[in-house]
């Protein structure tokens, strides 16, 4: 497929297409408040659970669903837990299970691309054409396909993640590649007779490196939101363990009243996405596109 | 000159049904071919040997892998599609009562946003750099970011709780007239399309920004035509090609978000008879499913897909 690519591979464009260079002020804002919705996710998520006031699954108030309070200051749940600390320690697997997707889906998919790009014509066609099939399996299908069969556990929603989100990060770094591939210093490498993994390495990799970890960034953010969709669908993490998007199903009965126990950990969630969507929006908009 | 262009429809029609086929490979050997056995999973651990053997051989699951999936296929495209374990029913006469309102939430969805998507995109163009197309910026790559379900909790609070204006679950059965409809379908479509708009937005921006930048509009300008009319009449029919894609492309992703939507409003389309589907691992119930889904999904890539090609010349290679 030529111009039009999946959804997923158009909203890794996302910040590319916003090209727009006379804003740089607000693109300054935007980057530093990106990254310190992002920074302060990733400090929670190392720091959170020795942090977190009180046992994450300790029975500490006696209102369920409590507004905020001196000793709760995001309220209780709906067992009358702590909801700091469950947000605390939640953000650890929902930051962590994504960061260890990402790095393993874009690098996967990263390297199998450069590899397709300088393979024999057939044997790239070949992996594109499965790796096209890939794609147009929407990640939440591909999810609630894993799951029925192999129920929801920690290693398989990793490996559904990367299964979901490698093949994006493959066509992107195999054009990028393969658009490298044709300049004139690729041609002279593989003149002096350098072999194919030395060229990826070498020559390859430093030049396409920029593009490849905004597009990893991106994959951060869409694995954050899968996982935390099929938490909220009680298909991801399972209790006793809760990330932020379990913590938002099972405190859903408190929605009818406002309780701050839904809110929180959904509002964690978003800015948790928004500040790194941000962050990589204006740090690849300020580098300016290459490639692509 | 017509006959290339057919040649290239019918060449891409085709690849996309080998792609399906793929798919439905990847799905069938997901279900079925890997641990698991739906027979010991329907019969739980204290079935006995026996009645595991006898409920396999009911299922086919005593049958080679391959003649159980093309079996399988024959089904899907015979309109065949199994039992459904946990309801004892047909899987067809189960989708076929969810289809039509998962069809009418995606229909008003895509009514909704279009037009704004579409409305939104052309004034950031056209403002491009200034507060307008700024604040829009900030705002749509917010949107894109956000999972559906903090959306939803929060248009609950606010038209549910505060102000009371809507309920808080559909109920579709209870649809009587045009301000029931309205007041049923508010909050699904309205979530659906905070975020569905965003994106369409951007690709909008992106694809008139790309024309406006071409030599033939500075020349507009440069001849005294004014901003508007340079927008309308010179770049946007120029760029109906990629607009058409980018709308294709925004609205595959209703297939994901209706999922949660469907869930959290207790909305009884298809999406949510997958995800209790899931939950109960009917498999016959997943694989017809996600196969439908998946189809959907190729439907819209190929038909954004053809846009492309269609409008731009230099693609019908």
């Amino acid at each position: 497929m030529s111009q039009a690519n999946s959804p997923r591979a158009a909203g890794s464009q996302l910040p590319v297409a916003s090209p727009s260079r006379r804003n740089r002020a607000p693109r300054h804002a935007m980057r530093w408040i990106g990254a310190s919705l992002f920074g302060f996710w990733i400090l929670v998520a190392i720091f959170g659970p020795m942090l977190a006031p009180h046992p994450v699954g300790a029975l500490v108030g006696d209102d369920m669903f409590a507004g905020a309070s001196a000793a709760f200051p995001l309220g209780t749940d709906y067992l009358g837990r702590d909801m700091l600390s469950r947000i605390l320690t939640g953000a650890r697997y929902t930051v962590g299970l994504a960061l260890i997707a990402a790095l393993l889906a874009s690098s996967i998919g990263a390297s199998l691309g450069i590899l397709a790009a300088l393979a024999p014509k057939w044997l790239d066609e070949t992996v594109s054409r499965l790796n096209d099939a890939l794609i147009s399996i929407p990640s939440k299908m591909l999810a609630l396909v894993m799951v029925s069969a192999f129920g929801a556990s920690i290693p398989l929603l990793i490996i559904t993640a990367v299964l979901s989100y490698a093949p994006g990060a493959f066509r992107i770094s195999r054009s990028l590649a393969a658009n490298l591939t044709t300049l004139e210093y690729v041609q002279v490498a593989r003149t002096r007779g350098e072999g194919r993994l030395y060229i990826a390495w070498a020559e390859l990799l430093p030049n396409m490196i920029h593009p490849v970890l905004a597009d990893m960034g991106m994959r951060f953010v869409f694995i954050v939101l899968l996982l935390s969709g099929m938490s909220f669908l009680g298909l991801g993490v399972q209790p006793p363990i809760a990330d932020l998007g379990s913590l938002v199903r099972e405190n859903i009965g408190g929605l009818s009243e406002g309780a701050l126990a839904v809110i929180a950990p959904a509002v964690a969630i978003g800015t948790l996405t928004i500040g790194a969507n941000l962050l990589i929006d204006s740090l690849s908009a300020s580098r300016g596109q290459q490639g692509d | 000159m017509r006959n290339p262009i057919l040649r290239l429809l019918l060449g891409r029609l085709a690849s996309g049904v080998l792609t399906l086929l793929i798919v439905s490979l990847v799905i069938f050997a997901i279900t079925s071919l890997l641990p698991g056995d739906a027979a010991q999973q329907i019969l739980g651990q204290f079935a006995t040997p026996e009645q595991v053997a006898a409920l396999r051989t009911q299922l086919g699951l005593d049958q080679p892998a391959l003649l159980r999936y093309f079996n399988w296929l024959i089904g899907l495209v015979s309109g065949d599609l199994g039992q459904s374990v946990s309801n004892a029913l047909p899987v067809s006469t189960l989708m076929a009562g969810r289809l039509p309102n998962s069809l009418i939430l995606a229909g008003v969805t895509t009514a909704v946003s279009v037009p704004i998507a579409l409305a939104l995109g052309i004034i950031s163009a056209m403002r491009r750099g200034g507060a307008i197309d700024r604040v829009l910026n900030v705002f749509t790559l917010s949107m894109v970011a956000v999972p559906e379900f903090l959306v939803a909790t929060i248009a609950v609070l606010i038209f549910a709780v505060h102000l009371g204006w809507l309920p808080a679950l559909s109920y579709v059965s209870s649809v009587e007239n045009i301000g029931d409809f309205m007041r049923i379908y508010a909050m699904p479509v309205l979530t659906l399309c905070c975020v569905l708009i965003a994106q369409m937005a951007r690709m909008t921006r992106a694809a008139l920004i790309d024309q406006l930048d071409s030599p033939y509009i500075e020349m507009a300008q440069l001849k005294g035509v004014g901003p508007l009319r340079r927008v309308l009449r010179h770049a946007l029919p120029n760029s109906l090609g990629p607009i058409a894609n980018a709308v294709a492309l925004s609205l595959s992703y209703l297939l994901g978000g209706v999922i949660i939507v469907e869930t959290i409003f207790n909305y009884p389309g298809i999406a949510s008879l997958m995800v209790d589907a899931v939950a109960n691992r009917d498999l016959a119930l997943v694989q017809a499913c996600a196969m439908l889904f998946c189809s959907a999904y190729l439907v819209l890539v190929i038909a954004a897909d053809l846009c492309a090609i269609l409008s731009n010349p230099r693609l019908r290679t």
